[in-house]
């Protein structure tokens, strides 16, 4: 076992983790954080993604040792005081789900997007996206949702807040 | 899926991490930023005893002008080469096929080292390394050697880094106003190229003075297209000339067959997307 510390949303952990635990298991099944979920398993779909250190990454192709002195971000960790992240909200009002098992992935690439390109096109939302599959293919109210974010409020839809 | 058990050490030297692959644990792994490690270990198609995970070591991370080279550390993720001004401008070709590694969140952990020394056929750093004429400083038990690009990949999967050894930092020669291109051809999003070509040339008057050419998954390791670098000196950077050039692309190499398409089929996108690449990067 390995002794790890990790801020998670906001929180200090400190746990001991096998060194083979994957960083998306760890934030599931040790800090409950399941609102992370695990798509694919396979590095493809990036329905896993979270911010180490303000930057995407997909949870499932990190060791938790990995991520050990680092600060995690997940889709739980966006909503402040009842109220949804800008990005959440652009997802909600432009109705960018369709089963929603992507979504968690989704809002957290879409923010890092933003973050790297606060105007982007259509285009480049599309190729921002790359690694995030969404099986129900609903990717055009997903693009939609990202444009209207980054019209809306450009420099706060950019961060995940606390991380930033 | 969950790889097999396996002990971790994270040193914060090269000295140290040199030192813990000469332990006696029976499989030793390194650890890089992990983008092609951790799924073939989730996988369980490799099994270590112990992984020496090298990303915590300050010495091996960022990009530093050295004159008449930009020097990388291997463990610069790619989302820094791309974003990096001098890979841009002096290595043009580098930046330009970075920027098409996977997908944002692999860009972010992966590693130009750890793409280095996996040499995937299918990956497309090694073809712009081969192509910029790099050098690749290899630390061992015995101190340091550097090898050049030419002599760097063995195999599919195998490099000149031995057992014991890690790639520290990967030299290159500024190619400072060089027109450049990454050619890529696949046919969804995120997916290993089919075959790649890495175009490098300079520009005189309108005619070629310089051409470098490398092939990505034309065969086990990337291949420099050295009759079309030569057929492109001194003509004209014009459609029909660099055509002809680029039509004996494919000579010489022995490309794979697989579902994504024959060899004789890839023996035609080399030559194609040669051409592509040649005339994107003379207008670049």
């Amino acid at each position: 076992m390995a002794r790890i510390s990790i801020k998670v949303d906001g929180v200090e952990y400190a746990d001991d983790v096998e060194p083979r635990t994957l960083l998306v298991y760890y934030l599931r099944d040790q800090v409950g954080k399941t609102g992370t979920v695990i798509g694919c398993d396979t590095s493809n779909c990036g329905s896993c993604t979270v911010h180490l250190d303000g930057t995407s990454v997909k949870s499932c192709t990190v060791l938790a040792v990995q991520a050990d002195g680092h600060e995690v971000t997940t889709i739980e960790g966006l909503a402040k005081d009842g109220e949804l992240h800008p990005m959440q909200q652009a997802f909600h009002e432009n109705h960018a789900l369709q089963c929603g098992f992507c979504t968690p992935g989704m809002v957290m690439q879409s923010i890092d997007l933003l973050r790297d390109n606060p105007s982007p096109t259509g285009e480049e939302v599309r190729h921002g996206l790359e690694g995030n599959l969404c099986r129900c293919t609903g990717y055009q109210n997903i693009v939609k949702a990202v444009l209207a974010a980054a019209e809306s409020a450009p420099v706060r839809v950019g961060t995940a807040g606390g991380t930033l | 899926m969950i790889p097999v058990a396996f002990d971790y050490t994270a040193p914060s030297s090269v000295a140290d991490a040199i030192s813990a692959l000469g332990s006696d644990s029976e499989e030793i792994k390194v650890l890089a930023g992990g983008q092609s490690l951790i799924p073939v270990l989730r996988l369980r198609l490799a099994a270590p005893t112990l992984l020496v995970d090298i990303g915590r070591i300050p010495e091996l991370r960022g990009i530093t002008d050295e004159g008449d080279a930009v020097v990388i550390g291997a463990m610069t993720t790619h989302a820094e080469v791309a974003d990096s001004d001098l890979v841009k401008e002096h290595a043009g070709v580098l930046a330009k096929a970075t920027e098409t590694v996977a997908d944002p969140q692999v860009r972010h952990r992966g590693t130009l080292g750890g793409s280095l020394v996996h040499a995937d056929p299918a990956g497309d750093l090694p073809a712009p390394i081969l192509a910029l004429d790099a050098e690749l400083v290899i630390a061992g038990a015995d101190g340091e050697r550097t090898v050049p690009a030419a002599n760097f990949f063995h195999d599919m999967f195998a490099t000149a880094v031995g057992d014991r050894e890690i790639l520290t930092k990967v030299r290159i020669p500024k190619h400072t106003g060089w027109g450049a291109h990454y050619e890529k051809f696949t046919r969804v999003a995120q997916q290993w190229s089919i075959v790649a070509v890495a175009a490098t040339v300079k520009v005189d008057g309108g005619s070629i003075s310089a051409a470098k050419v490398a092939l990505t998954n034309m065969g086990a390791t990337p291949i420099r297209a050295t009759g079309v670098e030569q057929a492109l000196l001194g003509r004209a950077a014009a459609g029909d000339t660099v055509k002809q050039a680029a039509s004996s692309a494919a000579e010489g190499t022995n490309p794979p067959t697989d579902t994504n398409g024959d060899a004789s089929y890839r023996r035609h996108l080399a030559n194609v997307l040669t051409r592509r690449a040649v005339l994107a990067a003379a207008a670049s």
